[in-house]
């Protein structure tokens, strides 16, 4: 008897283990977050060393006036533009796999960078400002507002009754196609200078980072965070089936809503700031599923940090691969991307997806 | 001691009527009360009712618990989730409230509703990799480890072998006489309702046609009633009432 009872305390211990364990996980990608970024602001156009860069980010006063705009005003915005638009993303797509039920959702696949496309293309094709109040921000707003607009009507239709989670996927499908025939159409119509800014939009470009835009994309995800953290034991619930979660006592309608909104917030913001990169809101999550599990405890933490460090990896990918060119940013997460993926999703061979 | 009783319970999916009047005396806590009807009967459907997922007519009763003791477990359905086994029941744990942090109690929960239904092995493998009888035990355990004064499961033995379905049912049988807690079982093989429960709920014609124990209620012309087949109930050599089946009857029930 006495063995069997020194036997069930064994669960516990192990838990406790596999608890420090992805505490582990996590601290390490907070430190190699930390070390792309400061790779990402030594690497540029300019030839700067490492020494020489950090001692600017250290005591920016005491270096030369040209070094220190380079790296503080062009180089950081950008590495840490990297940052918040890696972690929202990847937030965004992990919390729509999770009420949605399903591997394939992400900001991308719902439509909202496609919307946000077509936004940003109305601006720069017909001059059409959606927001007329301020017509020098008029891309980035046009984008945000059609990929909200997208959000919303995708929220919205999913409050009816009857409308399941398949029907939400589909749906989005349906919109990726329309926005993608719209935007067709005005590129058809469009001159060719504005042919080639929608072109470069869409392709997802970090380049044009600004310290305000940092600093609004970290506000969305310092306000939406909390609120997905308070609701970390009922999101994990959601995930063992709708049907569970409620038997559980999880409102789950209700929570699908909330966290569809906080979602479409999540990802339109950053979207309308540096287009479309489609990628991170499906790989960010699947390596923090595969790293962690998915108790949102770890999970959510851990798809920031990885969505982050994937974005900032990659941007150091697409300074370092053409010296003296940066590449668009978009392009190299889906080429480097997809082969990386497809080897961590085969070779980890789980049954979870 | 817990009792519960249901009062002219009724629900509907939008028009269509699928329960009225169910109506119960006081089912008492203490042992098993198995529930039985045809496929379609209803049987989910009232435990959703009870559960308050559903709304209708109708009253619950619910004396020595109060309404967030009750815990309804659905049929199994696909958990396809990255999380352990153990932490697939903290997480059963945690829906009451608290925030991130473990306490040692709940911890010692886990570990002992584990023990109780024998899985302890189990408790790092992925929900994934688990077989369906492995998963119905776990969602058991699941139900099990918030302590609740009324349970009530939707085909626990289902996807079970012999052995587990007896291990289990033990298991269940013990944790409502320590408890005193009200659990109803849906069930589908009467002989094993004849061997666990002490009380029969029978479902069928859209409300509930008798409450009472069990061997009172499972009577040739009930089940014949309920399922449209002709039965013997009979003794076996040790003294244990058997169903045994002697085909389908002439006036085959009607469809649902």
């Amino acid at each position: 008897m006495t063995s069997i009872t020194s036997d069930t305390t064994a669960p516990a211990f192990a838990y406790r283990g596999l608890v420090t364990r992805r505490v582990f996980i996590l601290a390490l990608l907070a430190c190699l977050l930390i070390l792309s970024v400061a790779v990402d602001v030594s690497l540029g156009p300019a030839r700067y060393s490492v020494a020489d860069v950090l001692r600017t980010l250290v005591s920016p006063t005491d270096a030369d006036v040209q070094m220190r705009v380079v790296v503080w005003d062009i180089r950081m915005p950008m590495a840490m533009l990297a940052v918040t638009v890696g972690a929202s993303l990847s937030l965004a797509g992990a919390q729509m796999q999770t009420i949605l039920a399903n591997p394939l959702a992400s900001p991308f696949t719902l439509g909202l960078s496609a919307a946000a496309s077509f936004g940003a293309a109305l601006a720069m094709v017909l001059g059409v400002a959606l927001f007329p109040a301020a017509i020098s921000l008029m891309v980035p707003i046009n984008a945000f507002l059609m990929a909200m607009a997208a959000a919303l009507l995708i929220f919205g239709l999913s409050t009816l009754r009857g409308v399941t989670v398949e029907t939400i996927i589909l749906l989005g499908i349906a919109l990726v196609f329309s926005f993608n025939a719209a935007l067709a159409l005005l590129q058809y119509f469009a001159s060719e200078q504005a042919l080639s800014a929608v072109v470069f939009w869409t392709m997802g470009s970090l380049t044009k980072a600004t310290w305000g835009k940092v600093a609004v994309t970290a506000v969305v995800l310092a306000l939406c965070v909390p609120l997905f953290a308070r609701r970390a034991w009922a999101l994990t619930a959601i995930r063992l089936g709708e049907a569970r979660a409620a038997a559980m006592g999880v409102p789950v309608r209700r929570l699908r809503l909330e966290a569809l909104f906080l979602v479409s917030l999540l990802a339109a913001v950053p979207v309308s700031f540096v287009g479309t990169i489609g990628f991170i809101g499906i790989v960010g999550p699947h390596v923090a599923r595969l790293l962690l599990g998915e108790d949102q405890r770890f999970f959510l933490p851990g798809a920031m940090l990885a969505g982050a460090l994937i974005l900032s990896a990659t941007s150091v990918l697409s300074k370092a691969l053409l010296p003296g060119a940066v590449l668009p940013i978009g392009i190299i997460t889906a080429l480097v991307g997809v082969p990386f993926f497809a080897a961590l999703i085969l070779t980890k061979g789980r049954k979870a997806w | 001691m817990v009792t519960l009783q249901l009062e002219n319970l009724g629900a509907r999916y939008g028009r269509h009527e699928v329960l009225s009047k169910a109506t119960t005396p006081p089912i008492p806590g203490g042992s098993l009360t198995a529930l039985v009807g045809a496929n379609a009967a209803g049987k989910s459907t009232l435990f959703r009712r009870i559960a308050g997922q559903m709304r209708g007519a109708g009253t619950v009763r619910l004396s020595g618990a109060a309404a967030d003791d009750l815990r309804y477990m659905p049929q199994d359905t696909g958990m396809n989730a990255a999380l352990t086994v153990y932490e697939s029941i903290i997480l059963a744990l945690k829906q009451g409230g608290g925030g991130w942090r473990l306490s040692a109690s709940e911890l010692t929960a886990v570990n002992d509703v584990l023990a109780r239904l024998g899985i302890t092995a189990l408790a790092e493998r992925q929900l994934p990799e688990l077989s369906g009888g492995q998963r119905q035990v776990v969602s058991i355990a699941q139900t099990l480890v918030t302590q609740p004064r009324v349970i009530l499961m939707d085909e626990p033995t289902s996807a079970l072998d012999l052995y587990r379905q007896y291990e289990v049912l033990e298991a269940l049988q013990s944790y409502a006489a320590e408890s005193g807690a009200v659990m109803i079982l849906a069930l589908h093989d009467l002989n094993q309702v004849m061997r666990c429960s002490t009380t029969t709920i029978a479902l069928g014609e859209g409300s509930i046609l008798g409450t009472g124990p069990t061997l009172e209620i499972l009577t040739p012309a009930m089940i014949r009633r309920l399922y449209g087949i002709n039965s013997r109930v009979e003794r076996c050599s040790r003294g244990c009432a058997m169903m045994i089946v002697d085909g389908p009857a002439e006036s085959k029930r009607v469809a649902v």
